[in-house]
């Protein structure tokens, strides 16, 4: 049994993931097997592309109803973030409804250019183990399109034009905006967070 | 506030970082992973690299340096060269690059800028544009500047091809402004800033970079979100600590470095 499982969800950042985790000693498989999703005590769903291509490789994976129904942690990168929500405006898709909240396309206005590509600070709206030695202030790296504006599970968020979610988290549920795997120490510290 | 980036660009060939003058002469940098770690040290926001060798023969970038790189960065990096189908940027963002960025063969076949954005979204999708002011005054594109004996002047406006590519989706551009590139005289300013007004995407400034006084020059009046510069840090001229110093001292945002 592997202790923290990546789930396959056709993202391209997958690899920069599992080589994130191994730098912190995890071997984490790349899988779609519902067997090794279901035992693993941690379950991590990268993403990088948009929502809907993202929600059709779970559903052809038949891994819909077996995320919803994980009991142990489970944490959504990126677009793997975004589908955690209700619902995303791209594609019009609807998503895994595991954090309150909709998915958004950023808006772009005169110095706000979109995607949302770069480094940006963080503020940290809640406390909570995930974010454990992570301040307001601190650096990550973000590169997307859209975004949750609001989230009753937002535990940081960011500012880019108007505030969006960064790091949301209920109970188990996880998800963060930014790329920890590309995020310097601050993204190592969160992935050590959430594997420890 | 979304911070400006500071992006070492990496010219690869046969596996070694090289730099040349002009896009001429190149000469042998050192090895990849070693050069990529020093960067990321020093507080690289981002890398580019770009294969030089691969798009004027026609094949696509080894992917077995990007994955080495994968392995050992945790900041993002971005790969360009001879990238023609979607296939073959798969390979190379499934490697581990965050971006993957096309410039000759999406010249060849503009189709291609939608198909990697279709396929990918546009924020894995720059497009690197090579542009000189002909004499007319006009800038255009230039296509396989990897090889100066294949480098072709084409028709197409500079600023009309940044239009046409951000439609197809271009997720960021990075123009590369052949007249001051390797010169160390500063970021060509009037061309960026005519290429901001029509780019609604980010934009990376990419030649002429010979002092910390040029970056503060691009970012303030030419509003771009990225400057890309080489030979200045590869020589050692000038270290990124310093340069994102003297940045702050000037009210530019930037990633402070640990």
């Amino acid at each position: 049994m592997s202790r923290v499982v990546l789930i396959d969800s056709g993202g391209c950042n997958i690899g920069s993931v599992r080589y994130a985790l191994q730098r912190l000693g995890c071997e984490a498989p790349l899988t779609r097997d519902p067997e090794l999703i279901r035992a693993a005590e941690r379950v991590i769903l990268p993403g990088v592309g948009a929502a809907g291509p993202a929600m059709q490789t779970l559903r052809d994976a038949g891994l819909i109803e077996l995320v919803r129904a994980l009991s142990q942690p489970l944490l959504g990168v990126c677009v793997g973030m975004q589908i955690l929500f209700e619902h995303s405006e791209e594609g019009d898709v609807e998503c895994l409804g595991l954090l309150p909240g909709r998915v958004r396309k950023l808006p772009s206005s005169e110095g706000v250019r979109v995607p949302h590509m770069g480094w940006n600070r963080l503020r940290v709206e809640a406390a909570s183990t995930l974010l454990d030695g992570v301040d307001s202030g601190d650096w990550a790296y973000f590169v997307h399109s859209y975004g949750v504006q609001a989230s009753d599970a937002a535990i940081a968020s960011c500012e880019h034009g108007e505030s969006f979610v960064a790091v949301a988290q209920r109970g188990h549920i996880a998800g963060a905006q930014f790329h920890p795997e590309r995020s310097a120490a601050v993204g190592a510290r969160v992935l050590a967070n959430f594997i420890a | 506030m979304l911070s400006r980036r500071i992006i070492p660009c990496l010219d690869v060939r046969e596996g070694r970082v090289v730099k040349g003058v002009r896009f001429r002469d190149h000469v042998d940098m050192g090895d990849i992973e070693t050069l990529a770690s020093r960067y990321r040290d020093e507080g690289a926001d981002e890398l580019v690299f770009y294969d030089i060798s691969a798009s004027p023969e026609g094949r696509a970038v080894d992917v077995r340096w990007v994955e080495r790189v994968a392995r050992v960065l945790d900041i993002p990096f971005c790969v360009a060269g001879g990238i023609r189908d979607v296939e073959s940027a798969r390979r190379i963002l499934h490697a581990g690059a965050d971006k993957i960025s096309v410039n000759s063969p999406a010249l060849e076949r503009p189709a291609l800028i939608a198909e990697l954005a279709e396929a990918f979204g546009v924020q894995c999708v720059v497009v690197g544009i090579d542009s000189l002011r002909d004499d007319d005054r006009v800038w255009r594109v230039r296509q396989y500047t990897g090889s100066p004996d294949r480098t072709v002047a084409l028709p197409k406006p500079t600023l009309e091809w940044v239009v046409d590519v951000v439609a197809l989706g271009a997720g960021e551009i990075v123009l590369n402004c052949m007249g001051s590139d390797g010169v160390r005289t500063g970021y060509d300013i009037e061309q960026l800033t005519a290429v901001r007004a029509v780019c609604p995407v980010p934009l990376v400034a990419s030649g002429g970079a010979g002092a910390a006084g040029h970056f503060v020059d691009v970012f303030r009046d030419a509003d771009v979100d990225a400057a890309l510069a080489a030979s200045i840090f590869h020589s050692g001229a000038l270290a990124i600590p310093e340069l994102k110093r003297q940045l702050r001292a000037q009210n530019i945002e930037v990633r402070d470095v640990d």
